[in-house]
């Protein structure tokens, strides 16, 4: 066989990832550094000038904003990163990957947006821990004047990014440990004398460290420009700079397209230094930290801290459960006065009346979200498959392009990506919206493929190779169903990320397309947690459905089968 | 009581009533090599866990390990000073040759010159001159045993337990490495307890042969 075997095929994939994924990111960080450089001719600006940097700076708060971006990015993911691997440090020998998996599956499925709004509910002055703990613990009859959430350091914020990345650090640490000798390694650091925390910051961690850096930095460049959690939660006034981005973009005055053009690119800046800095602080740990490793400390002390991080981690999941609760029981109230523990009346009114609104956005959401998903898995599929009939291992420059949409900020090429659709009379377009969403789905429905799809075993194929079966058969008969849990759990993952989408269908979809997220954040400043409520659960919901579909599908097909229950899901 | 003791030790798993084996009780004295044998699966290297303190989830163990006359069975596996010499060597891939052994050497040699050179003269010693700075990946099978000898023994163990560290090499190189390790144990009286399914590894050993 030679490598020339399967080239159409990988060629296709490669113009068609090129096209598709990479000219609208490029198109889009194009258009908008024209705009931020005074080019946008649909509102009439035609000169190559400076004036939007100067119109930036001298808007009120960007240097607040700019901080507290750089701030919430940096402490949320620093922290998220401690707390997962203090964690797992204290839990992995406790459970196998599978039941880690299970354990993060929850927390990984449910959107962003709906989370924070969960979050908001149970912590806010008026928020359900004050009234359980009211008037009885803290003497309140009414809601406090205290701001738990949108507070001016953003620690709401942080607290909402917490609750969503230590699950997510927690899956790739877990994952990246079952790649390594890990309990050898312990065992052979311990019978050296050294306990088990110090075993792990010198040992593991930095086995662990290079196997999880990509995702460190997709979680990094995500936490320095999140928009819908930063709305629901994060400061007000000013807001972090993604936030204050999007509201220049979307103010009725449309002179200011061209300055949030400009904060635009500040915004990738701030991520590509933002990730520069990390790297040279790994740089700076990895010297100092063999210089510490040669010293040969036993110190037994760590174990504390691994402990308090195992139980603040606990602490998260907890309130992140309690965040959906919260959204169910007010989805359901009717009367719920302060300081009430639980609704003093229950009424299914929100939930009668889809025509109200939510009917519509669901239905949206569902189209978008199953389009995205299906396009991007066959593009996943036929990519895997033209590395196997290459029998080559996949190139760095392709795994570039794969965390690309997801190290790019959103906000940096997303309003010049519609610029770009207006002009080709696309925007608003639902097809346009579905497009910008696989952008997104695409990457991680590659990412959870990919390990599974090489873990077939090869022998297999050579097998059917042998009984005359050819490369599409062995596709289509072979591999597809084999592994059909895996793909099921890749497509209920990219489901789920597009159903979290925020900025995609608001930006793309020019305010004519509506899903749960966008009508969620939308009302979460609004009064009416009903209302909201209803959203939020909807919102939630569609990804565990997803992924009990994903989970109960291939046991139902398949239930005679049992070799295809275990090993590569 | 000197050297390494066990007292009617006896492991379970914890789905089944009945004992890998019938309870152990013997004493290696310092400075001699005691061999146990027997087929894949009964249990040896779950002892071995045991004894050096890394009893997996999912065992129950009864019985006492004493190291000179002190009760060790509670204490957990750093605190013990019991080292262990693994099959393929586990030296850590992050480091190089140089750190693994730094990594062990125990902490009261201080001060970064004598550290250095208590990891110089450990290469020398172990016919790995000049390779503190090379990765572990790059050395034979037999060069990381050494190595992985060196950085156990430069944590000044009370005792050391090897499992089946033989067994992943050359049979030619076997005798040499079997040589190097029992000759390091005897000089400085070490006791030691080794696991293995190989007839030569027990007679090599020159001390009894317990078959479980």
């Amino acid at each position: 066989m030679t490598s020339t075997e399967g080239r159409p095929l990988r060629l296709l994939v490669l113009v068609v990832v090129l096209a598709g994924l990479v000219l609208p990111i490029l198109a889009g960080l194009w258009e908008t550094a024209r705009a931020a450089f005074g080019i946008l001719p649909a509102i009439g600006a035609e000169t190559v000038s400076v004036v939007p940097w100067r119109q930036l700076l001298s808007q009120p708060g960007f240097g607040t904003s700019l901080m507290l971006t750089l701030w919430t990015g940096f402490a949320s993911t620093l922290l998220a990163l401690l707390l997962a691997a203090g964690f797992a440090a204290a839990m992995h020998e406790r459970f196998g990957p599978r039941d880690g998996a299970r354990i993060i599956a929850p927390f990984l499925a449910t959107p962003h947006a709906a989370l924070a709004i969960g979050l908001a509910f149970l912590i806010a002055p008026s928020g359900w821990i004050a009234r359980l703990l009211s008037p009885w613990a803290t003497g309140w009859d009414l809601p406090p004047d205290i701001a738990t959430v949108h507070d001016g350091m953003g620690l709401a914020l942080i607290l909402g990014l917490l609750v969503k990345e230590v699950p997510f650090f927690l899956l790739v640490i877990l994952a990246a440990l079952s790649q390594l000798p890990a309990r050898r390694h312990l065992r052979a650091a311990r019978a050296l004398g050294y306990g088990r925390g110090v075993a792990w910051i010198k040992v593991l961690g930095p086995q662990v460290y290079p196997l999880i850096r990509l995702p460190v930095y997709v979680v990094l460049s995500f936490a320095l420009s999140v928009v819908d959690m930063a709305i629901i939660l994060g400061p007000s006034n000013p807001p972090v700079l993604s936030v204050a981005v999007t509201r220049w973009f979307l103010a009725a005055d449309t002179t200011l397209i061209l300055p949030a053009s400009a904060a635009a690119l500040v915004q990738s800046g701030v991520v590509i230094l933002g990730i520069a800095l990390w790297w040279g602080a790994e740089r700076a740990i990895i010297g100092i930290g063999r210089v510490w490793i040669r010293r040969g400390g036993r110190g037994l002390s760590a174990e504390p801290g691994i402990m308090a991080a195992g139980g603040v981690t606990l602490l998260l999941m907890a309130l992140g459960a309690a965040a959906i609760v919260a959204l169910m029981l007010w989805s359901l109230a009717w009367r719920w006065s302060f300081p009430q523990p639980l609704p003093e009346s229950w009424s299914l009114g929100a939930w009668m009346r889809p025509g109200a609104g939510w009917g519509a956005a669901l239905g949206d959401t569902l189209a978008i979200g199953l389009a995205a998903t299906a396009l991007s898995l066959v593009l996943a599929v036929a990519w895997l498959e033209g590395e196997d009939r290459a029998h080559m291992p996949r190139a760095r420059w392709a795994e570039a392009m794969i965390y690309l949409p997801l190290l790019v900020p959103q906000i940096a090429f997303l309003y010049g990506l519609n610029v770009a659709f207006l002009r080709l009379g696309l925007s608003g377009n639902m097809g346009a919206v579905i497009w910008a969403h696989a952008l997104f789905v695409f990457p991680y429905v590659m990412i959870a493929l990919s390990d599974p799809w090489r873990a077939l075993d090869p022998k297999l194929l050579r097998a059917a190779a042998a009984l005359g079966a050819g490369p599409a058969r062995r596709l289509f008969a072979v591999k597809l169903p084999i592994l059909l849990r895996p793909i099921l759990t890749a497509a209920a993952i990219g489901f789920a990320v597009s159903v979290a989408q925020y900025l995609p269908t608001l930006f793309i979809g020019a305010g004519r397309v509506a899903t749960l997220t966008t009508e969620a954040v939308t009302l979460s400043s609004g009064s009416d947690r009903r209302v909201t409520g209803v959203y939020a659960v909807l919102q939630a919901a569609l990804p565990f459905a997803a992924y009990l579909a994903a989970l109960t599908l291939p046991t139902l097909l398949q239930r005679n089968r049992a070799g295809l229950s275990g090993g590569v899901a | 009581m000197t050297g390494l003791e066990l007292k009617s030790v006896s492991i379970r798993a914890e789905t089944s009533p009945e004992p890998l084996f019938p309870p152990l009780s013997f004493t290696v004295p310092r400075g001699t090599v005691t061999t146990i044998v027997g087929p894949s699966g009964i249990g040896k290297s779950t002892l071995m866990d045991f004894i050096g303190g890394h009893l997996p989830r999912g065992f129950r163990a009864a019985g006492v390990v004493a190291l000179d006359g002190r009760d060790v069975t509670r204490l957990p596996a750093e605190a013990r000073r019991i080292g262990i010499l693994f099959q393929g060597a586990a030296l850590f891939p992050h480091l190089s040759v140089g750190d693994n052994l730094a990594f062990g050497l125990a902490p009261h040699v201080r001060g970064r010159e004598a550290r250095r050179a208590a990891v110089k003269a450990a290469l020398d010693h172990a016919d790995l001159p000049g390779f503190a700075d090379r990765d572990p990946a790059t050395l034979s099978g037999g060069q990381r045993a050494r190595a992985a000898l060196m950085r156990t023994l430069l944590a000044e163990p009370c005792a050391l337990l090897l499992d089946e560290p033989f067994s992943a090499l050359d049979p030619s190189l076997r005798n040499d490495l079997r040589e190097f390790v029992f000759s390091h144990v005897r000089d400085r009286a070490i006791p030691t307890l080794m696991v293995t399914h190989d007839e030569a590894d027990a007679g090599a050993a020159g001390g009894p042969v317990i078959a479980l």
